[in-house]
């Protein structure tokens, strides 16, 4: 990995690894801050994918010539790589999927289908992404089950009677999201983990929005099944994570059926594969988890624990900041260490879309709509927010210029006073 | 925090902001003849037009929606310039408007008679291709909603 300072890359000075905000867009910088939608890559992740396609590159699995066996071999290590970071000893029990819907939607047709039946309860917090909340519905239509929803208090953490209440049902699942993409509320996974389990249920966490951005130990977190993407974290796309406890997984049927996923084929009968490949049907994203493995070791260089301080360094300064804008009104947790960077907010009347537009004219990257929480916009009553996200290469200036945009576009649209 | 220089702007024209801040016609008739819904399923806006039609002629507008400003300006100045108008012309308005969005190139010659009158402030949408459908969310409703009407 290239060193930027004193031998390990420093938050500090990530921002110069990522080329893409080395630009002017329309005569702006880019101030990117949409990283909680799809993050940007640095150079590193980008070369180790160049490299590997460059040298290395061959379909994975049987290959008996040189190439074929350095891809495996990278491939193998890029998940003992991936695992490390997570703190997962049993490195077969980490899947590489497409990304978080991919792993979510296999556990729905996998453990899903095998574990619940007419009448079974699946509880899951309103606050869930579409990804975490379709995959069961639909389950739940199929099998006759139901979903139990847990409310959330009017500052995006989640209602306590209603958590109670779901649990008390002793469901078969629950299923939540480490952290919300709108609010940007850190659910506290340990303990919801350890009273679902107490319930009786299994649990599944999305942490499409927690591994980028939160120190990572699979058995500390103490879920069932952890999934994620990692586009967010500062991997390509099409590739993802499942990880799951063995013992689950191994009783778990085949999602994909294929190649490279078998033991053995009869005309009349197959049987699988062990632990990973079972899950892995077909030739998979190889250099995406490559590029994956890449990001992790980035991650893992500037620190996980820097990382989270930079975020709440960045959370800190954007709230004080907005607050200086009459008619701002952010949504979430107020407490910063129970919150993320995904800052979600709405300002007097201006709609999302046209604040995004605004925006975007002053190069300052946002999105605006339901953030794929339909369920959740129709409880706070809103048709959308505005979302700002930040991550590793974000700095104050980036708050600075999204504040500056902001007053610009509040001085526009507050310039009419309409005849009585 | 100021910045002196005044605003003006291609797209956010103080008229579209001046309907979107002070909609007219914002309301349910009770008199309609015709309502219907609209909807961008991409964005989520939503227009519900009513139209009173008596002797093939829109006499009363009204129209509740939520939405972006170019989508709620466009459906106020929609009710302003139909309000009082045949069916006839209110197709012909409507389908000059439409051209004048959608058209790549120039600007279309509105045809013999049509006068397009304050509607022309949207002509800014142009230029933001993802934002045309909202200002003719209103107007496709309203097409709709007289399809049947001969
Ligand atoms: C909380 C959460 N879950 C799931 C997803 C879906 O991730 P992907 O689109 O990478 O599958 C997202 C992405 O927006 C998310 O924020």
């Amino acid at each position: 990995m290239e060193i930027s300072v004193q031998g390990r890359p420093s938050i500090q000075a990530a921002r110069q690894d990522f080329p893409i905000l080395d630009q002017e867009i329309g005569g702006h910088p880019v101030t990117f801050l949409d990283s909680a939608s799809s993050a940007q890559k640095p150079r590193q992740v980008m070369q180790a994918v160049r490299s590997f396609e460059e040298t290395s590159y061959a379909n994975i699995h049987r290959g008996l010539y040189w190439l074929s066996e350095e891809a495996t071999r990278l491939y193998e290590e890029a998940r003992e790589t991936v695992a490390g970071f997570l703190g997962v000893e049993d490195v077969p029990t980490l899947l590489f999927t497409r990304g978080t819907t991919e792993s979510l939607n296999l556990l729905a047709y996998t453990w899903g289908e095998r574990n619940l039946g007419e009448g079974d309860e699946i509880a899951l917090p309103v606050m869930e992404h579409h990804s975490n909340l379709v995959p069961w519905q639909q389950l739940a239509f199929r099998k006759g089950a139901r979903l139990r929803w847990i409310e959330i208090n009017p500052d995006g953490t989640l209602d306590q009677d209603s958590l109670a209440a779901a649990l008390d049902r002793r469901p078969k699942l629950f299923t939540f999201t480490w952290v919300s993409n709108v609010f940007g509320t850190i659910n506290p996974v340990r303990e919801l983990a350890d009273r679902a389990h107490a319930a009786g249920a299994t649990v599944i966490l999305d942490g499409a929005q927690g591994v980028p951005h939160l120190p990572t130990r699979v058995e500390d977190l103490g879920v069932d099944f952890l999934a994620f993407s990692g586009h967010k974290m500062l991997a390509p796309t099409g590739i993802g994570v499942l990880w799951g406890r063995r013992e689950l997984l191994e009783t778990m049927p085949p999602f994909h059926y294929g190649g490279s996923m078998i033991s053995t084929v009869r005309r009349d009968r197959s049987s699988w594969d062990v632990l990973p490949n079972r899950f892995e049907a077909g030739t998979p994203n190889i250099s995406g988890a490559i590029g994956l493995a890449a990001a992790c070791r980035y991650l893992d260089a500037l620190g996980m624990e820097a990382v989270r301080d930079h975020d709440q360094d960045l959370l800190a300064y954007a709230f004080e900041q907005l607050a200086s804008l009459e008619g701002l009104e952010v949504f979430g947790p107020e407490d910063l260490a129970g919150r993320s960077c995904v800052v979600s907010f709405r300002f007097r009347n201006i709609h999302p879309h046209d604040l995004a537009t605004l925006l975007a004219r002053e190069g300052v990257c946002v999105r605006a709509g339901h953030h794929c929480c339909q369920p959740l916009m129709r409880e706070i009553g809103m048709m959308g927010t505005t979302r700002a996200s930040f991550y590793v290469y974000n700095n104050r200036e980036d708050v600075d210029r999204l504040v500056q945009a902001l007053d610009k576009a509040g001085r526009l649209f507050s310039g009419v006073k309409c005849k009585p | 925090m100021s910045h002196p220089e005044a605003i003006s702007d291609d797209l956010y024209r103080e008229i579209i902001l001046d309907h979107y801040t002070c909609p007219r016609h914002k309301g349910h008739l009770e008199t309609a003849t015709h309502r219907l819904e609209g909807v961008n399923p991409s964005c989520g806006d939503m227009v519900e037009l009513d139209l009173e039609v008596r002797d093939g002629r829109v006499v009363e507008v009204g129209f509740v929606g939520e939405g972006c400003s170019i989508s709620m300006a466009s459906a106020s100045m929609l009710a302003e310039s139909v309000r009082g108008q045949t069916l006839d012309q209110v197709r012909l308005l409507a389908d000059t408007f439409k051209a004048r969005l959608l058209t790549k190139g120039g600007i279309p010659e509105p045809p013999e008679g049509v006068d397009i009158g304050e509607l022309e402030a949207l002509d800014g949408v142009r230029a933001y291709p993802v934002r045309i459908k909202c200002a003719l969310l209103a107007w496709n409703t309203l097409l709709e909603a007289i399809e049947n009407e001969r």
